[in-house]
């Protein structure tokens, strides 16, 4: 036989695993809708920064990976370790609600200091787009040496963790955690809350304004700078917020380069759902979680998440490149 | 007018440069022979201040400078010249890397082709990679590219992983060699002795850059500048963008792959740990540094990358910082990087040019990345 068939037939490429696929298919869609949670909070930060500046902002992955890094510091400064604590429920709660605060402050600072010091003085130079995308991943790229050299190396950070899942009910077979449920709804409900911040408030008025035309923005008051500053620092809370579920969910998740597949993943929900559209980006999110989950089964392999992923965002790319509900943050509806 | 930017252009390099472009092209050449002897022999000469020694073997440092030029004028086609962003050069260099190992490395089950016969076959299978990723995200904007060359970096690597017939982190050992015996019987081009290899890639690199620069003097050339500076009054000139910014990515991915299986054929070894996204940024970093646009430019940027780690080895562990910081200090104070990129006349219409007005042409620093000049 010719040796190229015998390259492709006889070394394993690719197993389908329909029968895992049929069995964990409940389970599998409700774990994919945390992750998909986790996922809709970061994409947030792509879709704002991209409504507002037509910017992909790169280094978003390691503004996410900052509030997981001080989630760490606080969690393990409080006493959490690898096993989980024994403290009553109210300590417990606090102690979450404390390192959920030192997240979103840890990634709205470096959100807004990465405008502040790389993106503000090209726009001052009126730099063309490829500048931009070349100081974003020089950005990302030197944030997450900042923390392989300074912080952690190589390895990840010693597990910390916050509680170890219970389940509550089970649906379809399916067994619902205490963890899934927290993650989904708190996820949820913060995106609510920053639709209604873009939708209702004078602020967010400001935010679609520009997202909409900037020139006429700025001659009708609307200070551009300070809106662009509030895009970045809405974006930083939330990937603080999502940090502090991701490392719930993934207890020893936190290493230097751990935001930049996620980072990926979260771009390619954002795209999914039309990046620039917020409503958009928790669609995509929990799409892209559930869309994941069943990959790495059916394929059988985890890391098969992050190929899914990425063919996801090329198909979308070829066929539907506003994803499912058009990209508009200034159409966006009062 | 004329006369401020003359006045304004007097600078040392710049009056070098136009003191260059004023020579004919026979001239240009004998100026150029002296310094490219000294380039091939450099390995050889091993100049006590330049040496990696303890460290690193000399000629394989410079083995590896050399891989980082080629690397760095392949993706010079894509971001300086047609100014597509991609990160994901990695992914090339990668397929090209595998397509060397699976074709000659004894721990593969295909069958075996000679090693120089290799390099064809694994710049045309990238060739086509470069095709199969570019035609679905060359019709978008930009920044889409970005991404999904990106992610397609980080694929390649992962497929090597999950995929069993590509050994994950076993990798392949033997990768093959070109042929050749010392007298005494050693193969020339063994993984030890840095300096034939380097002579063959710096073989290849005049080679590419002759083929490279002759496109970008070529209408293919000009359809990339138009590309380059606005897409939308280029399509609106005539110039098919799709077609040429394919082109584009098909050429660079080339150049990618065939310095992938050079790499590959030098290391002898390859797993899925060295095809890393960070590498792929060090490369883009390595074009911006040198001057996107500027064929000179980013060897020296693509060779500085790859040398200064190898030379100061205590730097070695900080290099993406470094080039990270690098990348978004030249994006605001010298985003045409060390030497900015060139437009310039063809030979007859310089001569022209230089007849009518009376002085060689002026140049231009810009490139895709210099600041647009102000409106008002």
């Amino acid at each position: 036989m010719h040796p190229l068939t015998i390259f492709l037939q006889d070394s394993t490429w690719i197993n389908f695993d329909v029968g895992a696929f049929k069995t964990e298919f409940w389970q599998n869609t409700f774990d994919g809708l945390a992750y998909g949670a986790i996922y809709a909070l970061v994409a947030m930060g792509y879709t704002l920064v991209y409504g507002v500046l037509k910017l992909i902002n790169f280094a978003h992955s390691e503004v996410f990976i900052s509030g997981a890094y001080a989630v760490w510091f606080t969690l393990s400064r409080l006493g959490f370790g690898p096993s989980a604590p024994n403290m009553s429920a109210v300590a417990l709660i606090g102690d979450i609600l404390l390192s959920a605060l030192a997240a979103m402050a840890a990634s709205a600072a470096v959100a807004v200091l990465l405008e502040r010091a790389a993106y503000r003085p090209l726009r001052r130079r009126g730099a063309p787009p490829l500048a931009f995308l070349i100081t974003a991943i020089g950005a990302s790229f030197a944030m997450q040496y900042v923390y392989f050299i300074f912080v952690s190396g190589g390895n990840s950070e010693p597990s910390v963790i916050m509680f170890d899942p219970h389940p509550v009910f089970d649906v379809f077979g399916a067994t619902i955690t205490d963890q899934m449920l927290i993650i989904f709804c708190a996820a949820i409900i913060l995106m609510v809350v920053t639709n209604m911040f873009i939708n209702r408030s004078r602020f967010g008025r400001g935010i679609r304004a520009v997202a909409q035309d900037p020139d006429t923005a700025t001659l009708m008051g609307v200070n551009k700078e300070r809106v662009i500053m509030l895009t970045f620092l809405i974006g930083g809370l939330l990937a603080g917020a999502a940090a502090v579920f991701y490392v719930m969910k993934v207890p020893s998740g936190v290493i230097f380069n751990g935001g930049f597949i996620l980072g990926i993943q979260a771009f390619t929900a954002a795209v999914l759902g039309g990046i620039g559209n917020i409503r958009g980006a928790l669609l995509g999110g929990l799409l892209l979680g559930v869309i994941g989950e069943y990959g790495a089964t059916l394929l059988g392999n985890a890391q098969w998440t992050e190929i899914v992923a990425f063919v996801v965002l090329v198909i979308i790319l070829m066929l539907r490149p506003t994803g499912i509900l058009g990209e508009s943050l200034g159409k966006a509806r009062a | 007018m004329t006369a401020a930017v003359a006045t304004k252009q007097e600078s040392p390099i710049s009056r070098f440069r136009n003191k260059w472009n004023g020579l004919s092209r026979p001239q240009q050449w004998l100026g150029v022979i002296p310094i490219v002897v000294l380039i091939y022999f450099i390995p050889v000469i091993n100049p006590p201040f330049l040496t990696t020694e303890p460290n690193t073997n000399f000629p394989i440092a410079m083995f590896h400078g050399a891989t980082y030029a080629l690397v760095a004028v392949g993706l010079n086609v894509v971001v300086g010249q047609a100014g597509l962003l991609d990160l994901g050069y990695i992914g090339f260099y990668a397929v090209g890397a595998y397509v060397a190992a699976l074709f000659t490395s004894p721990t593969s089950i295909l069958w075996k082709i000679p090693y120089l016969g290799v390099l064809p076959i694994a710049m045309l299978i990238t060739m086509v990679a470069g095709v199969l990723l570019g035609s679905p995200t060359l019709r978008l904007r930009g920044d889409y590219l970005a991404i999904v060359t990106l992610g397609f970096g980080e694929i390649v690597r992962l497929l090597a992983t999950v995929i069993p017939a590509l050994q994950g982190q076993t990798g392949f050992s033997g990768i093959g060699a070109p042929p050749g015996h010392y007298a005494n019987g050693r193969p020339i081009f063994a993984v030890t002795n840095g300096t034939p290899w380097y002579w063959l890639i710096c073989t290849i690199i005049i080679a590419v850059l002759l083929l490279v620069g002759n496109l970008e003097r070529s209408r293919v050339g000009r359809a990339w500048i138009a590309i380059r500076e606005d897409e939308d009054a280029a399509e609106i000139m005539g110039v098919p963008t799709y077609k040429f910014k394919l082109w584009a990515f098909a050429i660079g991915a080339a150049i990618g792959g065939l310095s992938g299986a050079l790499f590959a054929g030098q290391n002898s070894h390859i797993d899925n740990q060295t095809m890393d996204v960070p590498t792929s940024a060090l490369f883009v970093a390595a074009v911006v540094l040198g001057g996107s646009g500027n064929k000179v430019g980013v060897m020296i940027g693509g060779f500085l990358i790859s040398y200064i780690p190898d030379r100061f080895t205590n730097l070695a562990s900080w290099k993406y910082l470094i080039f990270g910081v690098i990348l978004i200090v030249l994006m605001i104070f010298r985003p045409q990087g060390l030497l900015g990129a060139r437009q310039r006349l063809l030979a007859h219409g310089r001569n022209a040019y230089q007849r009518l007005v009376g002085k060689p042409e002026q140049l231009s620093s810009d490139s895709s990345l210099a600041p647009e000049k102000e409106a008002i």
